[in-house]
């Protein structure tokens, strides 16, 4: 193999920022919504405030921030080029930026004129960005446990644009087809397939990384993606009209259940072992979500074995706030609070020159600044897992997400502007140094 | 994995071990402890720099014929790698906890990247190219333990 192993394969700092700096939007407009809809946006996960919620978190924040770290990451950590970065950079911010807001609006509003723009718009802008980023892992000469989970990832990303297109679809044009065996399958492959197999594989690569960790178990890479596919896979054909034996699908939503626990308590047993004894925000943010990420596991067993918990009104609310509040943000910030930094650093350091001294990544985001909206966040989480119990503490939920993501926003903001900030005063101290010489 | 390579893919599990104990004891403000941890994590830093730079990609390159591949870029890697190391003599120089820190933690994520890189791509391809050289293997052990 020969990948360059040079960072020069890296887009420009432009390409990955935009997604980032968009992300919090999104999340601040889901708490606006909160706000404005109230208890109301618990009642049920089928109302239009419900979907609209889901979609301003999993499409507008979550998607948004994963699309803009994996084109970062393909060229430099797994050696995989993007055919037209430039194009496809454009695209997908498109795409995923007038996509979730001509979803929500479609959601929220119910006009069919909404979905049938947002159908073929984010099919094609999303789709493409798939298969390109597809087509780019199975080109790379890299090899090893982080690319044959992002492969199976980024399949998964197909199969839910996919069924989502085909239930947009079906608000556009009025078609007859089975709403909730589609959405279920739909979420399903959208957080199972595609968001735990991509947070798996880049686990692999970056526990054992920032906190000097020893390495996930060979066992467990080797297999994890593998059997999850096919436990979804199987999983998906028993919501199509055949006849099959009683209990097989809460059988196997059970296996994947009992599957999928394995990767949060192995990531939280290796941060046990770090070798790395700082606490800072990152390895704060990764245990809330992996401890979130086992309680969401356990209320699934629960909803497939006890009827009265899958009857449980607050239920669909409940799994939505631990996975995509408790799981997947605090993933996210925690990893933005690593990338972008370290970015601005090595970005910085094609300015410089040895010696001359480039600010360090503690110098681009300071480290209270994203504890604050660490312990925002937690609040958040914490009000909106109780709204559960009792419905007014969406109001104070509500509001603590979007502090946490207005804080999240300013942080970000500040890392882009010292970054041009840092990049303007290198350039005069090297001009300087030129013109002494 | 074996091959000529196994002793410093060993030895960056070494400089791990130093770097966490340096960045504990200048988190805690222990400066004492922090100068000799930090000494030692900077020794075999420097060191394992030097057995690669002046033993191992030579003869890669000798052997390959590549000289402006991945051994250049891993020099350049080197050289950034060394300007962290200057800034964090510096800030225990100052006693100043927030450089020291914040030089580490880019130290901690470059480093990591650059050895996850020697271990996957570059030291498989030393080790292809340069088989069992025995006499290579020690000089390497030798270079490390000096």
């Amino acid at each position: 193999m020969q990948p360059g192993l040079s960072f020069e394969q890296a887009p420009p700092i432009s390409v990955p920022f935009r997604f980032f700096l968009t992300a919090p939007v999104f999340g601040i407009a889901a708490g606006l919504l909160l706000l404005w809809q109230g208890p109301e946006a618990l009642i049920s996960r089928w109302t239009s405030t419900a979907l609209a919620l889901t979609h301003l978190l999993a499409v507008g924040f979550m998607l948004q921030a994963m699309c803009g770290a994996l084109l970062q990451m393909l060229p430099v950590a797994a050696g995989a080029n993007i055919w037209q970065p430039r194009r496809v950079t454009h695209l997908t911010h498109a795409g995923l930026t007038i996509g979730t807001l001509l979803l929500v609006a479609g959601f929220l509003d119910g006009q069919p004129l909404l979905f049938q723009i947002a159908v073929p718009f984010m099919t094609v802008s999303l789709g493409a960005f798939a298969l390109i980023v597809l087509i780019a892992l199975f080109r790379t000469p890299a090899q090893g446990p982080t690319i044959i989970a992002l492969r199976i990832a980024v399949f998964g990303l197909i199969v839910t644009i996919s069924l989502g297109a085909t239930l947009a679809a079906t608000f556009g044009w009025q078609l007859a087809l089975p709403l909730i065996e589609l959405t279920h399958v739909h979420a399903a492959w959208g957080l199972g397939g595609w968001g735990l197999l991509l947070l798996a594989g880049v686990a692999y690569l970056v526990v054992p990384m920032f906190q000097l960790t020893p390495p996930y178990p060979v066992w467990l890479t080797r297999s994890f993606s593998v059997a999850l596919f096919f436990l979804l896979t199987a999983w998906s054909i028993t919501w199509l009209p055949l006849e099959r034996p009683a209990g097989v699908q809460a059988a196997l939503a059970c296996a994947a259940a009992l599957l999928v626990v394995i990767f949060p308590a192995v990531t939280l047993r290796l941060q046990g072992q770090r070798r790395r004894k700082i606490t800072e925000p990152t390895l704060l943010f990764w245990r809330v979500a992996m401890i979130c990420f086992i309680a969401a596991v356990l209320v699934v067993i629960a909803q497939q074995l006890i009827a009265a918990v899958d009857a449980y009104d607050g239920l669909p609310f409940l799994l939505g706030a631990l996975l995509m509040v408790g799981v997947f943000m605090p993933v996210i910030s925690g990893m933005l609070y690593k990338i972008v930094p370290f970015l601005n650093w090595l970005h910085l350091q094609r300015i410089g020159k040895p010696g001359l001294v480039v600010p360090n990544m503690r110098q681009m985001i300071a480290e209270p600044r994203m504890m604050m909206q660490f312990r925002l966040h937690l609040a958040a989480l914490v009000l909106l897992l109780g709204a559960t119990l009792w419905t007014p503490l969406v109001y104070p939920g509500g509001l603590a997400l979007i502090a946490s993501c207005v804080w999240l926003e300013w942080n970000l903001i500040v890392g882009a502007r010292n970054f041009a900030r840092f990049s303007r005063e290198l350039e005069t101290r090297l001009a300087a140094e030129q013109a002494a010489a | 994995m074996s091959g000529i390579t196994q002793a410093l893919n060993n030895h960056h599990k070494l400089c791990d071990d130093n770097f966490a104990d340096a960045e504990e004891a200048a988190h805690k403000g222990d400066w004492t402890a922090c100068a000799a941890t930090y000494g030692k994590f900077r020794d075999a830093m420097l060191t394992h720099f030097g057995v690669e730079e002046d033993i191992l990609f030579p003869a890669f390159e000798s052997n390959t014929g590549m000289t402006g591949g991945p051994t250049q870029v891993m020099r350049g890697e080197h050289v950034q790698m060394r300007d962290l190391l200057q800034q964090m003599d510096a800030a225990l120089g100052r006693k100043d906890a927030d450089g020291f820190g914040g030089a580490a933690e880019t130290l901690l994520v470059m480093m990591q990247q650059h050895n996850m890189k020697e271990e996957n791509i570059l030291y498989p391809m030393c080790d292809q190219a340069l088989g069992e050289d025995g006499e290579l293997a020690s000089r390497i052990a030798a270079g490390l333990n000096a």
